[in-house]
């Protein structure tokens, strides 16, 4: 499908809910409002051009900005040989996101994966812990404000 | 003590053997075990050494070689492991990251693995090549050659 | 630390630990299972013991100077990982590779999937008892990295691929050490096939056992041979072309049942494929415009000279810049200032080279993409390998985040080894190809 039809189709389909759509170095971008997430990702699954696949969940800390972090999915359609790319604002007082593992099985660890790095919390998580880092780690390393070379080692080291 | 003739002959005759019959287990983690690997095989063989069974158990084994970046999370692994191998035991850090961190300089990844357990010889490298390994491994079979067992009689003279 | 499975176990099953420091977990991933004898209940998947915080490490580096830790992703076959993250910058610029380079990548990338597939094999084989089929396999993989050693300088962790082309042209006689690779390797897979593909034991412990459907597949997220061992053919080479591939005529092998054993014969086939297009990209290749370069002054000679007036004769560079001469230049890197290194021969003798390359290298200036960001992904060895890059217009990273291929491989594990005796989850694994390098970044 024609990639312009993909986005008019869509904002036909949500006018309010879509705030942006792009197409920035050849990848169909759009930004959607919080709450719309599970009702777009719904219809892209079934829409002509079937969005099966959720390649990649991930999270961006823009520091100084509010809202500060921005939730970036994305996902490929098998057939038609198309991807498009969803983002998110979450704000840093409200750091709640819906979670897609009702939908697609390995958002499981890749929402673990974003609670761990960035603190962001995913309702409907079966079982939300850290994924990389250990019980006990305090603090989300990939956000702005965790220092690179804050180390928090398990066992007293010597020297 | 009277370092006679027998007790060097049999000083001797020990290292000879300990340094031509370690088994060791090979702690691997990262990008560092594909050089491992590649010593261990047909092409830079390692059992010419002596050094050529590997025991996958800690108990069976003297020679610890920690290839790969050690992380925080698998620091007390590392640790655990090594307390479970009996004396004597010796240990070689193989790759930067095993001896100082190498290139991650973060959170995650401990500065070398001497802030855990003592080690004998670093081969610095990333990853270094087989006939760096093999070489290590040398100058650690010198050194075991030159080192003292540890003589219970002399620790009650003393 | 309590986890999952200690908390919902049965009172009477055993909790066994497969430890992050085992033979047959490829590094350090920890399997708990719970057992009742040697059925499997239930099982936990535990990861992170490799997390060295990659895309941490990335936001404090140069675009230049963080080609390094790409390599140590996939660390069997770091080529590919490199021309990943090149492509996804030269995406963002809008650069053009010249055509030798892209053949040379293409060359280096396939050579590196089937470093990866044999290690992948030869690690698998190994667990389940087949010890030769490692040693054979090995030997195979040693040829290609002589053959990667001799263009890159490195055997694993090479950084050859650089922003707009490579960073040196081929040897002066690849095309004789590429032929012995070949040949050495096509020699170990046809001994393998002979002493794998019908073998009673290895097909026990292989066939239907570990399989995915290509529905379940698609819903948890798989890509590359896994999801080729399913039936479903999809292959980032030819759903999404990139560099020469869609000059290079190559079969993408599938399987039917998508268990061990057909992701194990997708990735004998694959490796076939692989070899077919590294003989298409030797012969295709566009010719190297290295002029005869004899004769030639030293550089300090050419320094002093170009006080007064242009050097004109070729200048002899150290040995280990060979490959990288101003004649090759234009087949290996693409013609843009600002985003790629000048020649030496220019940096010695030119003042406009010298500044480019002090500016190359400076701090705040360099590399520098428009500010946006982009997505790219090639196929490597396990799967789609892809890189989302933030850049706010300075000379690093806003947000560097790596798409693995092996996340979602190996969070299928407990599904697929539940109800399974514990021996099978040694193949299993085994056949997912699980680098940590590039599952815990």
């Amino acid at each position: 499908m024609e990639e312009k039809k993909i986005l008019d189709d869509l904002k036909k389909k949500f006018t309010e809910k879509i705030l942006e759509s792009s197409v920035p170095f050849g990848d169909l971008t759009i930004v959607i409002a919080k709450d719309a997430l599970l009702e777009i990702v719904d219809y892209l699954r079934k829409t002509p051009c079937e969005f099966k696949m959720l390649l990649d969940l991930t999270c961006v800390d823009h520091a100084g900005r509010t809202p500060r972090f921005e939730m970036v999915y994305h996902l490929l359609a098998l057939a038609d040989r198309q991807r498009l790319r969803i983002k998110l604002s979450v704000a840093e007082d409200d750091l709640r996101v819906e979670s897609l593992t009702p939908i697609w099985k390995n958002a499981n660890w890749l929402e673990r994966e974003v609670y761990d790095m960035f603190g962001i919390r995913f309702q409907g998580h079966p079982d939300l812990r850290r994924l990389f880092m250990y019980d006990g780690f305090e603090g989300h390393p990939l956000r702005k404000d965790y220092p690179l070379r804050k180390r928090q080692p398990m066992i007293p080291l010597r020297k | 003590m009277d370092a006679g003739f027998l007790t060097t002959k049999f000083n001797y005759m020990l290292g000879w053997a300990r340094k031509f019959s370690l088994f060791h287990y090979p702690y691997v983690t990262a990008c560092c075990g594909m050089e491992y690997m590649s010593t261990a095989c047909a092409h830079f063989d390692i059992d010419r050494f002596g050094a050529g069974w590997t025991r996958f158990s800690p108990r069976q084994s003297d020679l610890l070689l920690v290839v790969g970046t050690i992380s925080q999370k698998q620091a007390p692994v590392l640790k655990t492991v090594y307390d479970q191998m009996t004396e004597p035991k010796w240990v070689l850090a193989i790759g930067a990251c095993a001896v100082s961190g190498g290139i991650y300089d973060n959170y995650a990844v401990v500065q070398g693995i001497d802030q855990i357990i003592p080690v004998d010889v670093y081969i610095p490298g990333c990853p270094p090549r087989p006939e760096t390994i093999l070489d290590g491994l040398l100058k650690l079979q010198e050194k075991i050659q030159k080192q003292e067992p540890d003589w219970r009689w002399k620790k009650r003279k003393s | 630390m309590s986890t999952r499975i200690q908390k919902d176990a049965r009172p009477d099953s055993l909790l066994l630990n497969m430890g992050p420091s085992h033979p047959a977990m490829h590094g350090a991933v920890r399997i708990m299972l719970e057992l009742d004898g040697e059925r499997i209940l239930n099982s936990e998947v535990e990861v992170g013991y490799l997390h060295r915080g990659f895309e941490k490490q990335c936001e404090s580096r140069t675009f230049f100077n963080l080609l390094i830790y790409t390599d140590r992703l996939n660390y069997v076959s770091p080529l590919i990982n490199n021309v990943g993250y090149v492509m996804t910058i030269e995406k963002m610029l809008g650069l053009d590779v010249p055509e030798r380079a892209q053949y040379i990548r293409v060359l280096m990338s396939e050579l590196s999937r089937i470093s990866d597939h044999l290690t992948c094999l030869a690690a698998m084989a190994m667990e389940c008892g087949a010890f030769t089929v490692f040693l054979y396999n090995m030997k195979a993989r040693e040829f290609i990295w002589d053959v990667i050693e001799a263009t890159t300088g490195a055997r694993m962790t090479t950084s050859y691929i650089r922003i707009g082309g490579v960073r040196a042209d081929l040897q002066s006689d690849y095309q004789a050490s590429v032929q012995k690779a070949i040949q050495e390797t096509r020699k170990v897979l046809k001994d393998v096939h002979g002493l794998l593909d019908k073998n009673k034991i290895f097909l026990n412990r292989t066939r239907d056992i570990g399989s995915m459907t290509p529905d379940g597949a698609v819903a948890w997220g798989w890509t590359g041979p896994a999801l080729r061992s399913t039936g479903i053919a999809y292959d980032i080479r030819k759903a999404f072309p990139y560099l020469v591939y869609d000059r290079l005529e190559f079969d993408i092998p599938t399987g039917e049942r998508g268990d061990n054993y057909d992701r194990y014969m997708v990735r004998m086939k694959e490796m076939d494929q692989s070899l077919r297009i590294v003989e298409r990209c030797l012969a295709h290749l566009p010719k190297s415009s290295a002029a005869l370069m004899a004769g030639g002054i030293e550089p300090t000679d050419a320094i002093k000279i170009s006080r007064t007036k242009k050097a004109r004769t070729y200048i002899r560079l150290s040995p280990n810049l060979e490959g990288a001469e101003k004649a090759v230049y234009k087949d290996i890197l693409a013609d843009d200032d600002r985003t790629v290194l000048p020649a030496k021969e220019d940096a010695y003798t030119t003042i406009e080279g010298l500044i480019s390359h002090f500016q190359y290298f400076m701090k705040g200036h360099g590399i520098r993409p428009p500010i946006g960001e982009t997505y790219f992904s090639v196929e490597g060895g396990n799967g789609e390998v892809g890189y989302y890059i933030v850049s706010k217009g300075s000379d690093k990273p806003y947000r560097l985040h790596l798409r693995a291929p092996c996340l979602p491989l190996l969070a299928a594990l407990e599904e697929l080894i539940k109800g399974r005796y514990v021996a099978d989850v040694i193949p299993t694994f085994g056949s997912m190809n699980i680098i940590l390098g590039e599952l815990d970044r």
